[in-house]
This record gives structure tokens, sequence and C-alpha cells, in this order.
């Protein structure tokens, strides 16, 4: 039932800019697509190691952080050591073997609505590349065995 | 208590400048009124994308500004209002505000936007300035406040005044436009029940008056209006369901004005009768018309229309003949209408006229329109040249007429040529103008035989210029005719109206009042042309609405007259006509090819298609504004728009108005050379700031206006609008340095290819970081920057691109191509400025801006009226934003005995106690008119969101911010006894707030809050989709409950305020900081770290570059101090430990003496700077060199210390601007200007050199430096990497400089040299900032929380930073400085008690391991460690909330309190899970 299977995106968003750039990209009506969901947070400096591997555990497809442009941050360094943690995390990802696209940190200004929907778009376009995430196995399978054969092309 | 002052505070203008001053000033202790012209506030800053020199984005800084403004209860901001009129004195002000109408409630409107969706009107965007457009309901940008919309109207257009029936034209026009013609014809309808006869029959006199007409030609009004009739089934058009009225009205006459009478009292609820003497209705639409010009179905469906209305008619029946006014009186008619019209030809009086074959014009069209067809004869001649004897002449041409036409002027004075009478003109027929009839030739049968006719020629011009035919003798000939048709015009028939009892005039027709249409028997009216005469049937609709209203009023026993002139006022304020507004060709219903026409055709004029039709309404200019089309009033859900609100006045009582008007850009066009209005690439600088925005009209996307192609060469011309004598414009507008490099630099990294170059004259980069961004461009971002002013700009009109001439770097002339051409215009104070400062009757200099009183820069010429921001002069945002602070700070010491008297004050309803309890969870969805249920169900969310764990309640609400939502949420809180509510509706950013308080009042903690942002980022961005938008928000409210589960209730701890500030520096900032302070009431301690006044730079300075005495301010300002009861000053005190957080300081003072501690609530750091003593140029080696001051008290104590013709050579930015200083020193050229012209004044003789990198005399300094140059002192220009050489000479210096202007190397011998040495910051400056543990930065100076927005605070709270300790700058700079800091602590200072904690990080000590990282990672190093526990102490009021301790702490010891790991868990777990 691979047709079934649509992406779970967690984006987790800074109050003072990549939420507002959400916000405004609602304002805009700009559209892109509806698989996203944001989770807001005061700083992208909250977004802990924790809260993105008990999002990828509890079987999310994909996780973005997004925060203030650097050197803009409301609080200073916060996107900065969010950043440190996503790439550290992406690099763990490597080793473990999953795919460490599902997870990516972006930068972008408060009035940027249209960078907003370009980076769910892009997440969506990924993570639906990548497939449903090796933690949700049974979708997974279905969605491995609709897909053509690598080889043949 | 002073009771005549009153606390508040009145802040003229919205913009950065006036939120500053009403934040400061509300945070103080008083109410605030913010007096705004605009829709909404923000002001210049919110059009900008980014600002310098940090690149911030604008719209991120001034948000959240924006919000606090909005939701801060002691300010009151006033839209579209004005100061009318100003009373009172300093401290009790009565101010008149006149407030325009935004059309709606503001109050209760919701945001939606569905107004503007439904909007057919486009006009160009202000706020984008004129790049792109916006609707006629409207908001300037999504983040605006406040939020609501508003509705532009301009004066009723010149359409519907010219019309006599003041047709809504612009409005149906717009409908048709978009397609709605059904809307279209209803509006029409609303006035005209006969659409598509006029469509058809009108003269249009609307169109002679359309705005259009200055562009190309004017809209085919008339055209539209028949095509939008033509195309709607009046069966789909119900009539007003009204309450029936049973009096009885007679109509005479069924004609125009019968029927349209008729109609609108059906359309009141009337069953009026209609006597029409003819067999059908119709009057001369009917008998006066050929069916080639009217058809016949449209006429019958249109009465038809009317009938059904409840319109009764008796054909037939004629007055006179069947019947008598006094017998309609006595059968119960209560009213009555006379339209009879005029049916009677006029005769022509010459003799024979009698005979047989004569027949007046309007018989025969009555007979031929009629169905009896009329006897034309073999030959006809008709007499006259109007439509009815083109009429005739073609009806007989048809029936096989030989036709002469015979008119006595001229053929192109004939009044048919102007209609639409073009296709048949002369086609078989013969036209003899210039002849007139003098006799009809009958024959023995009496029948006619022949007219004689004679010749008339044009006579000489009269008095009003008109040339009257006059016969010719001896001209005359014979027209063998067997009929004549007379067409010369038509009158009352006198018979019907003999025993009517109304007064006649001369010429027979009926007189009626011109307002009601009144006859002089009471209960009779009368309208159309049986009172005008022959004339239109556009007038005789008009009269018969207005009978009908009169009638009306009549039976209802109302005055007739009242109020009804209101609504013909000749408005002429219309829109601007777009200087771009491109040429279109008017789509018209043109003539078919002469052999369609005839007079069995029923069509003289083809159909439009649909796409001509909405192409011809596109071509409205909309010079009205709204078009009053209703079509947002029937669209919005919350019911709020009133297109009928009226202009409010006033009244307000304050103590204090701060005036911050702010700015308009300079008018480019007034530098026609440039070409900005004729070359589309030429843009200003603020239009590209909206060009590099992304809410600006390409969403971001540099693109030149005409073509929409990407720019790959962008050019800059400084200057424009800035010290230019040549337009009246001398001084230096501050800014525009800056934001070019800004502008070139954001081009650049949004663009990598694009080539910018900014042409100038001196870079002016004076303020704080500004010239590091200067090189940062030039070196690091290849901005291309030329010292070369450009004269003019010239257009490739293939291409489009421009031509630049100037002269590059090597000396060469050079001419350069660009594709976009950017204006830096100027800024000039506000327009509005100029008649706000009449009635508040305070001063203001030749170009606007305010008159201050020396070193005082926030004052004006009246007391209690404060200005502040570019209104004072030309100045970036964060001096506006420090003035600003200012302004509020001396506000608030004048009204300090009335502080807090005026504060609202809300009481919350005791906290109920919700530990233990499961969670019992409440879910508001929100309806949001149908900005969400228009996309997503909210009926299935509820149903499922019933489901979810902890979910005791769940309902969907149109409006959840709606006074009753919000009083029907607090009612389920109780009975449901709910104890954590999820709203599912916008953002939380601009709602949770709302929301919050409201739960508070519902009697729970606030923090038991939570909000779904189901429209921002669902159903707004998911239109399309409407299954997934409605399964997202299902996902959305889901993850909210799950948090909201996890919600625990925060309780903030109130703590005492110690109500007193410390102010550390005893030079000129501190003491006015300690001044202000003390007297807005409140306690200052100023230990004394250095001596005061002895060696603070202040005190070294003599007079300002306008020539006043620094003196006697400072002695005053020290004297007072001194003798302040507030002020405890300890001399030759040291601070020696310092700590404590905001509201609750405490330091450790030490003296030769004693030890002791004080505690308070703000500090003001004023540690001042000093002057550079150099190590170049000789100085200290050489007694002929000195410093700036030096110079300056040389020349005061020793006035003949030159000789008459010396020779002094000053230099510039000696320590400054170098690689170990790279900062501008600020008042260096000013000083250097100002020593020398006191020279020059002193000695005329004396020559004087000032080599410099730059002349940075901003502001109105530059008409210093423009008067130093008349003066005939030299400037000469040198750079960096070639300084001027000094060597000793024999009785003097030689000073050896390469002149960059003239490529040369110069010699000059010096009597003297003056150094314009840099300023550095005070060394106690480290000391400080070691003890307080505040941040400095590379040059030395403090370093501020936010250069834009936060110039004078610190990131620590409570601590501010004013004077030289911030960055060089002028005296009375500091001054206003001081001012400011004072009041951002006086802010703190007027609170009794603070609360602190909430979403703040807090240590559990059981399991913290004192690893220090916390300490490490916090960027305001808030975490210490208590080492009696021993465990990290994060302090709630010093915790900023970000949460990265907790994120990094790896023992998991640190919450973020209303963030917490499980809460941020649960969300993405109940997600998965869904």
């Amino acid at each position: 039932m691979t047709d079934t299977w649509s992406p779970k995106i967690i984006g987790f968003c800074c109050h003072y800019c990549a939420y507002t750039a959400a916000d405004l990209a609602g304002s805009m009506r700009l559209q892109y697509p509806p698989n996203i969901r944001v989770i807001k947070v005061p700083c992208a400096g909250r977004v802990d190691i924790i809260h993105l591997l008990k999002t990828f555990e509890a079987g999310i497809d994909a996780v973005f952080v997004a925060g203030c442009i650097e050197g803009e941050c409301h609080f200073l360094i916060g996107n900065i050591r969010a950043k440190k943690r996503v790439n550290k995390l992406k690099k763990d990802f490597a080793q473990m073997g999953f795919e460490p696209e599902r997870l990516e940190m972006f930068n972008l200004s408060s009035s940027e609505g249209p960078r907003f929907a370009a980076i769910v778009t892009e997440m969506v376009e990924r993570t639906l590349k990548l497939g449903p995430s090796p933690l949700r196995q049974q979708e997974r399978a279905a969605w491995l065995a609709g897909q053509p054969k690598a080889a043949s092309g | 208590m002073d009771k005549g002052k009153i606390g508040a505070i009145m802040v003229v203008g919205g913009g950065i400048a006036g939120m500053q001053a009403s934040l400061d000033a509300a945070a103080a202790g008083y109410k605030v009124y913010l007096v705004e012209r605009d829709i909404s506030i923000g002001g210049v800053m919110a059009q900008l994308d980014k600002t310098f020199p940090t690149n911030d984005c604008s719209t991120c800084i001034l948000s959240p500004k924006l919000i606090e403004m909005a939701q801060h209860p002691d300010i009151e901001i006033l839209t579209q209002s004005q100061i009318h009129r100003l009373e009172g004195e300093a401290g009790h002000f009565t101010v008149t505000i006149k407030q325009k109408p935004r059309y709606l409630d503001a109050a209760r409107c919701k945001s939606c936007g569905v107004c503007t969706e439904v909007c057919p009107v486009t006009l160009p965007s202000d706020f984008d300035e004129g790049l792109g457009q916006r609707k006629a309901i409207y908001r300037h940008f999504p983040q605006a406040v406040p939020s609501a919309f508003a509705i532009k109207k301009y004066g009723r257009p010149p359409c519907t005044l010219t019309c006599p029936a003041r047709l809504n034209v612009q409005g149906y026009v717009q409908l048709i436009k978009v397609g709605k013609y059904q809307e279209a014809v209803e509006l029409i309808m609303e006035r005209l029940p006969l659409p598509g006869v006029l469509g058809r029959i009108c003269p249009h006199p609307c169109e002679d008056r359309c705005l259009r007409r200055k562009v190309d030609d004017p809209v085919a009004i008339c055209d539209l209006k028949r095509f939008a009739a033509d195309r709607v089934d009046l069966d789909s058009i119900a009539p007003p369901q009204v309450e029936a009225k049973g009096n009885k009205i007679a109509i005479i006459g069924s004609g125009p004005a019968g029927l349209s009478c008729a109609y609108h009292l059906a359309r009141r609820g009337y069953r009026p009768t209609v006597f029409e003497a003819l067999s059908q209705a119709g009057g001369m639409l009917r008998v006066g018309i050929p069916e080639y010009r009217l058809p016949r179905q449209v006429l019958d469906r249109e009465i038809d229309h009317i009938l059904r209305h409840g319109v009764e008619l008796k054909t037939n029946t004629a007055l006179g003949r069947d019947f008598t006014l006094d017998g309609l009186f006595a059968d119960g008619y209560q009213a009555v209408f006379l339209g009879i019209g005029c049916h009677v030809g006029k005769p022509l009086n010459i003799p024979g006229e009698e005979a047989e074959g004569v027949i007046q014009g309007v018989e025969f069209l009555r007979r031929w329109n009629l169905g009896e067809a009329p006897t034309a004869g073999k030959k006809l001649a008709v007499i006259g040249g109007g439509i009815v004897a083109f009429d005739v002449a073609w009806i007989a041409r048809d029936l096989g007429s030989e036709v002469t036409i015979l008119y006595p002027g001229a053929r192109d004075e004939m009044p048919a040529f102007s209609l639409k009478t073009e296709p048949a003109w002369g086609k078989g027929m013969n036209i003899i103008p210039l002849a007139t009839p003098i006799q009809v030739i009958a024959g023995p049968d009496g029948k006619v035989s022949g007219l004689l006719c004679r010749k008339m020629k044009l006579g000489e011009p009269g008095a009003s210029g008109g040339r009257k035919p006059v016969p010719v003798p001896g001209t005359e000939f014979e027209l063998p005719v067997d009929i004549i048709v007379p067409a010369r015009g038509r009158e009352v028939a006198a018979g019907p109206l003999k025993d009517c009892g109304v007064k006649l005039s001369p010429g027979g027709a009926i007189e009626v009042d011109e307002v009601t249409y009144q006859t002089s028997r009471p209960g009779v009216f009368a309208a159309g042309d049986v009172h005008t005469g022959p004339w239109t049937a556009i007038e005789a609709v008009a009269g018969g609405i207005e009978a009908a209203e009169s009638i009306d009023r009549y039976l209802r026993g109302v005055d007739l007259a009242a109020d009804r002139t209101a609504g013909k006022e000749a408005h002429k304020r219309w829109s601007k006509i777009p200087q771009d507004e491109a040429g279109q060709l008017r789509e018209s219903m043109s003539a078919l090819p002469p052999e369609y026409i005839g007079a069995d055709s029923d069509k003289i004029f083809r159909d439009y298609t649909e796409t001509e039709a909405q192409k011809e309404a596109d071509r409205c200019l909309n010079c009205g504004g709204c078009c009053e089309c209703m079509q947002c009033v029937e669209a919005c859900l919350a019911g709020i728009i009133d297109h009928g609100q009226q202009p409010q006045t006033l009244t307000l009582e304050v103590g204090a108005l701060i005036l911050a008007p702010g700015f308009r850009v300079f008018d480019a066009k007034l530098k026609p050379e440039y070409g900005f209005g004729r070359y589309p690439n030429v843009i200003t600088s603020l239009q590209f700031e909206r060009l590099l925005s992304a809410t600006g009209p390409y969403d971001g996307q540099v693109k030149r206006p005409s073509d929409g192609a990407t720019p790959e060469k962008i050019a800059w011309i400084q200057c424009v609008g800035s010290r230019d004598a040549s337009i009246g414009r001398e001084y230096c507008s501050y800014v525009c340095c800056m934001y070019a490099a800004k502008q070139a630099v954001i081009a650049k990294s949004q663009n990598h290819r694009v080539e910018t170059t900014i042409f100038f004259i001196d870079f002016r980069a004076q303020g704080k970081g500004f010239d590091r961004f200067y090189e940062r461009a030039r070196d690091q971002h290849g901005v291309r920057f030329i010292r070369s002013m450009i004269s003019r700009v010239t257009e490739d009109p293939r291409t489009r691109d421009l031509e630049l001439t100037f002269v590059d770097e090597d000396g060469r002339i050079r001419t350069e191509e660009f594709d976009l051409v950017v204006l830096s215009v100027g800024l000039n104070p506000h327009p509005a400025a100029k008649n706000m400062a009449a009635v508040c009757g305070i001063a203001t200099d030749k170009w606007g801006f305010v008159e201050t009183p020396p070193f005082e820069t926030v004052k004006t010429s009246r007391q209690g009226i404060f200005a502040c921001g570019v209104y004072q002069s030309p100045k970036d945002i964060p001096e506006t934003v420090g003035q600003a602070s200012a302004a509020a700070g001396v506000a608030a010491a004048l009204l300090s005995e009335v502080r807090g008297t005026l504060l609202s004050k809300v009481v919350y309803s005791e906290e109920r106690d919700v530990a233990g309890e499961d969670p019992r969870i409440g879910v508001f969805i929100c309806h949001c008119g149908v900005n969400i249920a228009g996309v997503v169900d909210v009926a299935q969310v509820s149903d499922y969101v019933r489901t979810l764990p902890g979910v005791v309640f769940a309902d969907h609400y149109t409006f959840s911010c709606s006074t009753d939502s919000l009083e029907a949420m607090r009612q389920v809180v109780e009975e449901r006894r709910l104890n954590r509510v999820v709203v599912a509706s916008c953002s939380p950013r601009t709602h949770l707030s709302l929301f919050q308080d409201n739960l508070r009042k519902a009697g729970l903690n606030k923090y038991l809050m939570e909000m779904a942002n189901i429209r921002d980022q669902d159903s707004w961005v998911h239109q399309g989709d409407p299954e997934q938008a409605t399964q997202k928000a299902k996902d959305l409210v889901q993850m909210s409950v799950a948090r909201a589960a996890m919600l625990k209730p925060i309780h903030e701890l109130a703590s005492p305020v110690k109500q007193r500030a410390l102010v550390v520096g005893g030079g000129l900032s501190g003491l006015v900081a300690a001044l202000t302070i003390a007297q807005a009431g409140y306690q200052v301690y100023m230990p004394e770290i250095q001596p005061r006044f002895a060696g603070s730079l202040a005190d070294k300075m003599r007079r300002t570059l306008e020539g006043y005495d620094y003196r006697p301010f400072l002695q005053e300002v020290a004297y007072q101090v001194e003798a302040h009861p507030n002020i405890h000053w300890w001399p030759n005190t040291k601070i020696t430990r310092f700590s404590g957080n905001v509201g609750n300081f405490r330091c450790r003072l030490e003296s030769s003496q004693k030890k002791w501690e004080v505690e308070f609530g703000a500090v003001v750091i004023a540690t001042g700077g000093q002057e550079y003593s150099p190590r170049e140029y000789l100085y200290r080696e050489s007694p002929r060199v000195m410093t700036q001051i030096q110079l300056e008290r040389f020349l005061e104590d020793s006035p003949n210390g030159f000789s008459p013709t010396s020779t002094i050579v000053m230099i510039q930015c000696v320590g400054s601007r170098e690689p170990e200083h790279p900062y501008c020193s600020r008042v260096c050229c000013g000083e250097a200007v100002k020593n020398a012209i006191t020279i020059k004044e002193m000695r005329p003789q004396a020559r004087i050199f000032i080599l410099y990198r730059d002349i940075r005399t901003y502001g109105f300094k530059e008409i210093y430096y423009k008067k130093a140059r008349d003066l005939g002192v030299q400037f000469i220009r040198y750079e960096f990497e070639r300084k001027p050489e000094v060597t000793p000479v024999r009785g003097g210096l030689m000073v050896s400089v390469f002149d960059q202007n003239l490529k040369a190397t110069i010699k000059l011998k010096a009597e003297y040299l003056v150094l314009s040495a840099a300023i550095r910051p005070d060394p106690i400056a480290r000391e400080v900032a070691n003890l307080m543990k505040l941040p400095i930065d590379a040059d030395g100076f403090f370093m501020e929380a936010h250069m834009k927005l936060r110039p004078l605070d610190f990131g620590i709270n409570g601590i501010f930073l004013c004077g030289l300790a911030h960055s060089p700058k002028f005296i009375e700079e500091s001054i206003a400085q001081a001012q400011g800091a004072a009041a951002r602590a006086l802010a703190i200072l007027a609170q009794k008690e603070m609360y602190v904690g909430g979403a703040v990080a807090v240590v559990d000590p059981e399991k913290c391991v004192v690893c220090l990282t916390c300490v490490r990672v916090c960027p305001y190093q808030v975490p210490v460690i208590d080492h009696s526990v021993p465990a990290a102490y994060i302090d709630p009021a010093a915790c900023q909330g970000c949460g990265l301790c907790a994120s990094e702490c790896p023992a998991k010891a640190i919450t973020l309190q209303n963030v917490t790991d499980s809460q941020i868990i649960a969300q993405g777990t109940a997600l998965a899970a869904g």
C-alpha cells in the first residue's frame, strides 16, 4: 500500500524568526505540501538531541530545526548551538546507517515567508525519495516493495 | 500632588520614534495616547528590508515592538487621526483630535482578509511606494498594528457626481471588471430601474467628466452598463422584502420619470398606480425612440420588472380626458406624481403650416412606434438637426421617400452630430445646412406641394462667441416636397394640466421645489420633461427618484427637505493618476458597418464580448478609491463593515505631548535631470527597499520595473535632495550613505553576479560601527564606490537602460550603462507636520523641522511639548530610538507628581489550585470566519478531538477571539471544571496573550493555555487540499492536547523593586541622567569615581558649531544636581563590588573614610570619553601643533594669537579610521569647521587648509561646512595610504600632502598645525565593565543590547548606557542619550514590584553535578554556582528563557519551565501515533 504513505515531518521552529516566517507564509497564502507539523520553541537552542532522537524513535520520517540567521539569534548564540547538535547527530546517524538527510538545520529571517515554504517543500521532496522511516518497518517494507528496481535504470 | 496636572502623555506619530516614546512613557507610569495619521503604526521602518550596520531584518526587530504596542493596556492607539486643536499649558493640555473613518469596527475586525479577496478595486500600494498594488480595503503589511483592515475612500468620483441620478458608476464598472454582472446590475438598479434602456440611449454626461480623459479616452461607461444589463435575467433579481404600506398613490405618465418614481415607491413597500394615456407604457422611451435604437424587448422587460414590484398600470387612461386630479384625491389617493412629459411638437410658425402633409416629428415617430405607419410621401422634408429629425429621416428613407434635412445652422453644429448617429450620416438623404423654411406651399387640394426656404449665413460672433445664423436676403428657393416634418423641439401639452391646480412656468412647464419636486399643490409632485421641458431620460429618472423620496416623507409626515442636499458636494480629492498609467485604447461598442443599419434593424451597435467588457472596465482609474460596491459587506462574516461611518472628533486631556511625525523621502521628481517618474528603471531608495523585501512587490526579487528582468548592473546616486542649495535642501540627510551601502551589500548577497556602484561625494559613516560596514562593503562584498557627483541620467528608449557620465578615480570622464539606477533620496519633515506645528504653536525652521533650544534636542519652543526623531533633524534609527526615550524621560520628569494616576487596573479572580487533578482539557476550535472553516472541516476536527485522552470538552466557534466567545470559554471552564485549555485558531504569536488573559479571568493559571495554529500554518497554506488540511488540523490539535496534558501552573514571583538608581560617571551625561531621574521623583546614588567636571571632556569644550556657549548650561546642570534633594553624591568614592538583578541591585562603596552598601533597581553607565593625545605630526614636539580643543581655548583666551595673514593647516582623522582604531570619531569634522569659521571671522585674511578624508558634517552641520567654504576655507582630500607629512621649518611647519582631487602634491607652510584628534573611551570603562560584567566592543566602548532598537540598554536588564561611553558624539547628542537612558531606568523604577520567573530555567539541585556547562553556555552569564548546596543556581529575574542550558545540561538537572522535555517529546510522539 505504498500510495497511502505520506511523510510525517516535524519542524522545530524558533519563536522569533522561523515560526514568524511560517506565519508569514500563511499571511501571504503561499501553498506548500501539508506534511509538515511545526513545534514552536523559544529558541532553536532549546532543541535538545533527546528531542530529535525521541521524535525519530516515535516514527517521524524527517525532522528539521529552523532558527534565526546566524549572527541574528535573539538569544545571541542559540542557533549556533542548535546547528552543532544537529550536525553531530547527522554524523551519528551516518555511522548508525540511518539516513542523515532525514535531519536538517535551517536559518531564516522572520520576513522570509517564501523561504519557509521552500524549506518545507525541499524537506518533503527529500523525504519522499528516502521513503518511510526505517523505524516504521511495515510501511517501509511496503514502500520498498513498490519501488521500481534501481538496477533497471 | 498637583491637581492640575494630567498623568497622560500624547505621542503624535506612530513610527519607531513614536512607538519607543509611547512604550517608555507608559512604562514610566503614564497613560499614553498615540495619534497616528495612517491606518497602522510602524512608520517608514516597517517598509525597510534590512537595517544597517548589522543587516538585521527590519521586520524581525520591529514586530515584537508592534505587538508590545498592540497589547499594552495603557497605550491607546488612535489611527487615521490628527491634532485639530490644542489648548492649555505644560502639565495640562486639552487636545482635540479629528479621526477619519476606517469604515469598519477595528476592535471587532478579525483580520481574516476575506474582504480583500472580494474587493474589485486595485490601487497603487503606497506601502510598496507605488511599485505594487493593493485593494481599496487593505492593510499595509501582515504584521500591521492595529491588525484591522481599513477602507480607502477619496472623493466621490466625477462620474457619479455628474450623473443626474447619482448612479454608482465606479461600483458597477468594477463589478463588471471582475465578471460580477448580476451584482453590477443590482447595484445600478438601486437607483435606475431601466439599465438596459439607459445603457442604449443615455447621452452619458458621466463620460465627459471621466478622469481617464487625462490619460487617453474616457471609460465607455454607457456601453458597459448596456453590456451588464443584457447579460442578466431580471427575473433573478427579487424585489426587496419590505413591509407593505397601504397609502394610495397615483403616478400619471409612464415615461422614465413616472416609472422611476413608481419603482422607488414600490421598493419602499407602496403599491402605486400608474395612469398612461397611450395604449402602452414607456412614454417618450416608447413613442419617441425607434426600435433600432431601443429594442422593444429591452423596454418591455424592464417595465415588466418594475410592475413585478407591485406597481399597477392603467393604460389608455388620460389625465383631463378620463380623470382629474381632484377626482383622484376624492377617490382616496393621498399623493400624486405628474410625469406626463412633453409630447407636443413646436410649430414652425410660418404661413401655410396648417396644410395637409405637415406632420410634427414627435407625432410622426409616435405613429411609427405604435405601429401605425405614418405617410412619408414621395419627397419629405425634415426641419431640424436633432435626433428626432434624423429618426424621422431614416424612417422616411426606409419607407421609400426622398428625404431632405433642412437645418438653419452649420452642418457641424447639428445636435445629432454629437450623438451616436454617425453610421447613418448622409446615407441616401440630402442635408441642407444653413437654410430655413419660410412658407409652406399647398396645392389647391390643401395638400403640401412644396416648401419655400431661404439660405442663411453665420453672423458675426456674439457676446458668447457663438455665431448665430442670419438670413441672406434674395436667396429664396423652393423644395418640391409632399410631406413636411417639423422637428424643432417639443412642448408640454397645455390641456391636461389646465385644471390640476399646480403652478406653471410661462413656458407651460410645471414649477416644483428644486430639492423635493413638490408642486405648488400639497401632495402633488412632478418631474421629468413636464417640469424640465424636453430633456434627457436620466434626468427624468433622477427626478422620479427624488419625488419618490418626497412622497414617502410626505405620507409619513416627515420634513420633505431635511438632509437632502448631502452627497451632492463636489469632492475634488480624487486618487492620483499613477505616473506610469499606460495608455489603453477604449474598447467601444463600435458602430456596425452602414449596411447593417436600417430602421428595421434593432441594433446600431454591436455587443461587447466578455473579454472586451472586462478590459474596458479595467481602464477605470478608481479615482474614488473604494467603489462602494458593498461586496466586502456581503463577505464579512463578522459583520463589522460600515460604509456610512463619519469622521469623529475626540477631546483628550494630557499633561505633555511628544511630537514624532517623522519624515517623507524627498520627492525625486524635483530633480528632473535624474528622470524619476519618466524612466521606469530610475527608482528611489525606498522603492529599492521594497524590491529587496520578501513582502515587497516581487517577493524579495530585485527586478526592473520596466520589464521585470533581473538587473546585472545597479547604480546608486547619493545626495538626491540633500546637500543641494539649488533646490533649497542644504542639509545632509544623515542616513543615505549607509543605507546605499547596505542596499548594495544585500543586493549582492541575493545575486552574486550583480555589479553595484555607489556614486557619492563624501562617504558619511559617522555612527557606531558604520565605518567598519563601509569597509566591508568595499573590500569584502566588492561594492564599487566612486567619488563623483552625477549630473544627469539618460535613458536608451529601446532597452530602457540608463547612462551615467562621471569622473573616474584617475580623473577621466567616463560613460557607463546601468540596468537600474537607485536615487538615494534625502529626508524631509512629514508634510503633515507643518499643520501640526501650527496647531501646537511651536517654532519650526525653513524646511519644517522643529526648532529646539540649544543642548536640549527633545524640547520645543513651547513648554510641555517635546519632539524626537527625524522631525528634530535627519537621523538614523538608533539615534531616533534614543531620542524618543529622552522625550519620554523629560515628559515623565515634568509630570512626576501625577505618575500612575491614570493607569488601567485589571483585577483577576483568585487562581484555582489544580494540583492533583487529572487533566480535564477543553478544546475550542475556531472557524476564523471562513479562513479556517472554509478549508478545514472544523466539525470533524471537533468530533475527533473529543476522542482524545484528557479531553472533556470540544466545540467550534465562528471567531474564538470575539468577546462573546471569550465569555463562553470562561463559562465552559467553570461548568466543566476544565484545568487545561487548547485553542485551535491562529498564531500564538499574536493571540496567546489574549487567551492567557482570558484564562486568568476564568480563574486558571495562564500557563495552562495552549494553542494550535491551524490557520496561518494550515488552512491558509493548504487551501487547495481540504482533506489534508483537515487531517493536519487534527494532528496539530492532537499534539497540542498532548502538550496541554503536561502543562503545569507556573507562579511568577513578585519581587519588590528598589526604586532608586545608581549613576556611574560624573561627566555631563551622568549629571543629566541623574537629574532627569531625580526630577521624575526617584533617589539617585552618584558615587564619584572620577572628579566631577574637571577632566570630563564636556568641561573642556566652549561652544557648539552653532555658536552656543556650553558653560552656562553645564554650570546650571551641576548646580541643580548638587542642590537636588533626591541626588546623593559621594565624592572620592569607588564601587568595589556589584551584584543583583534588575529591580534589585546592590553595590559596595568605599571612600577613604568608610565602606558601605547601597541598593537600587536600575543603573545608568556614563563613564565618558577622552580626547586622544596624538603621537603623530609632531604633537607635543612642536609648540605649533595643537588639537582642536586646544585651538578653541587658544582662540578664546588669546584672540590676537594669530597674525592676520597666518596659514593654519588642520589634519582630520588623527587617530580615527585607522587599522587600530577603525571608527570615525564623529565630532572632528564639525569641530574643525567650527574653529575654521571662528578664525576666518576674526582674521579674514588668514589662510586655512583642512586636510580631510571625508567631510562628515552630517545633518544641519552641513550648513556650516558650506559656510566655511564660502568664507574661503580650503579643503584638501588625502587618502589613508598617503597621509600628510609634517616637518619643522624656520618660522613654522611644512605640511606636504597629496591632493587626491588635483592628483598633485601640495606643500603648505603653516604657522600652526591643528590635529582633529580622535575620541577614546575613558579607561575607567574597562574597570566598570569587569565589575558589572558588561560587554565592551573592540574599540573599548560599551556594547549595547541591540544596535538598532535597544541602543541605550545592556543585554543585562536594568543597566543602561549613555554618552561617550557608548560612542563618540556631540554634547547635545550625549544629553539626549542621558535623558533617554534615564527614561529607560524610569520604566523599571516606576514599578513597585516586578514579576519574575515564568518560562525560565530552574535547576534541580539533587541532580546537579556542578559541571559548569550551564555557566559556560548561557549567553547572559546568569547561572552561578551556589557552593553552599552545592549546585548551579539560575536567578529567575535574570533568566531570558532561551533554554540553552536545559538542552546542554548533561545531567538533565535543568528544566525550562513551560517548554519542558516531556512537553516537547509528547508533541512529536502524539503526531507519530496519530
